[in-house]
């Protein structure tokens, strides 16, 4: 009975800060420490901010990363299948309505215009993205990221080098790497 | 097989998008171009309407596409196709974790990683401007919409300049382009 009762509270609350939080994964699993760690004690804070590290480390949305680290913790396997459906279903209910509406509502005129518009904003905000976290690798002053960053770029855009190719070859890249780093030390 | 073709492309999306947000953006993009899925176009509003709609790209994109190429199905196996790999993934580490207390060399690789992922999310977002300049992102004289180009840039000095929140930069773009519309009187 105590373990239905902790798991129906673990769907509320990840279903609410799914359903109402926006500005993607990071801001989510800020607010998932606070209402976990903060508020319900239900996980300490040292573990915590490790999890945050497994949930942004690991492939995938970081949204659903967060509610797998947090629901294991919890309640194992059932705290996985609970936390994780609260977490997908409100996207999945707010797209799944749009899509039905979007060709109706795309052949008006004016929401066509809007959307116009908001396709040169959101290139915008791809584009602030790119200069935010490209000048923070800059900034680093790691010749080897510059260049793994500059040779990622002409591959995909002008060679079409499928991104998966980059990604696992940048991934080997880093493991060499650190493999390198271990023998310096020892 | 329709179903298995979403199931497969989205798993390969959910196990190969690193860094969260926009590091998906690249892997849906390359799903959509090989298959047909969306128009340029399609492509560029579900982005934006990930952008105006609370949950993470990766996840929207499974369910718009989903709907769009094989109905209600298709967008249940999309979205389980895209969270699978997460699954599997976090639980083990999140397993090794708790068991061991070890995490360094993970975090290492993926400092390696994150300069390409920003070259990724450049190239996908290089498309996206194009697009959003040049009807169906053809190159030419009279494709090309000047009052794009000035909303962009508006928005990118809202943004990098004034620090405005980005839902809110794109409904005035949104409006700027319609409120050039009407001035134009293409209404």
């Amino acid at each position: 009975m105590k373990e239905n009762k902790i798991l129906f509270k673990l769907f509320i609350s990840t279903f609410y800060l799914s359903a109402f939080t926006f500005g993607g994964g990071y801001v989510i699993i800020t607010l998932m420490k606070k209402k976990f760690v903060d508020e319900y004690h239900w996980i300490d804070e040292n573990e915590m901010l490790d999890l945050v590290a497994i949930a942004q480390s690991s492939p995938g949305p970081i949204a659903v990363n967060g509610a797998i680290v947090v629901g294991y913790k919890i309640a194992g396997i059932k705290g996985i299948i609970v936390s994780v459906l609260a977490t997908i279903l409100p996207p999945f209910i707010i797209i799944s309505l749009i899509s039905i509406c979007y060709s109706i509502f795309r052949e008006n005129i004016i929401v066509a215009a809007m959307l116009e518009g908001m396709q040169a904003g959101v290139g915008a905000v791809i584009a602030s993205i790119v200069y935010e976290m490209g000048s923070g690798i800059v900034k680093e002053k790691r010749v080897d990221h510059v260049f793994i960053m500059i040779i990622s770029f002409i591959l995909n855009y002008i060679f079409s080098v499928n991104v998966i190719f980059i990604i696992i070859g940048c991934g080997l890249i880093g493991y060499f790497e650190t493999v390198l780093e271990r023998k310096k030390i020892s | 097989m329709i179903y298995l073709q979403l199931f497969l492309s989205f798993f390969k999306i959910g196990l190969f998008s690193f860094g969260g947000g926009y590091a998906a953006l690249p892997l849906i993009q390359n799903e959509v171009m090989t298959y047909h899925w969306l128009t340029s176009n399609e492509f560029t509003d579900l982005i934006t309407i990930s952008q105006m709609t609370p949950g993470p790209i990766a996840i929207n994109a499974a369910t718009f596409i989903g709907v769009k190429v094989a109905g209600f199905m298709g967008a249940v196996v999309a979205t389980i196709g895209n969270i699978l790999p997460s699954c599997i993934i976090v639980t083990c580490i999140s397993y090794l974790y708790l068991k061991y207390r070890k995490l360094d060399t993970f975090q290492k690789i993926l400092k390696t990683l994150r300069p390409a992922v920003v070259a990724l999310i450049a190239t996908a977002g290089l498309s996206i401007m194009i697009n959003s300049f040049f009807s169906n992102g053809i190159f030419g004289v009279s494709t090309f919409h000047m009052q794009a180009v000035v909303i962009f840039g508006i928005s990118l000095f809202l943004l990098l300049k004034k620090k405005m929140n980005p839902i809110l930069v794109m409904v005035l773009s949104g409006f700027l382009n319609v409120g050039y519309m009407f001035l134009t009187g293409m209404f």
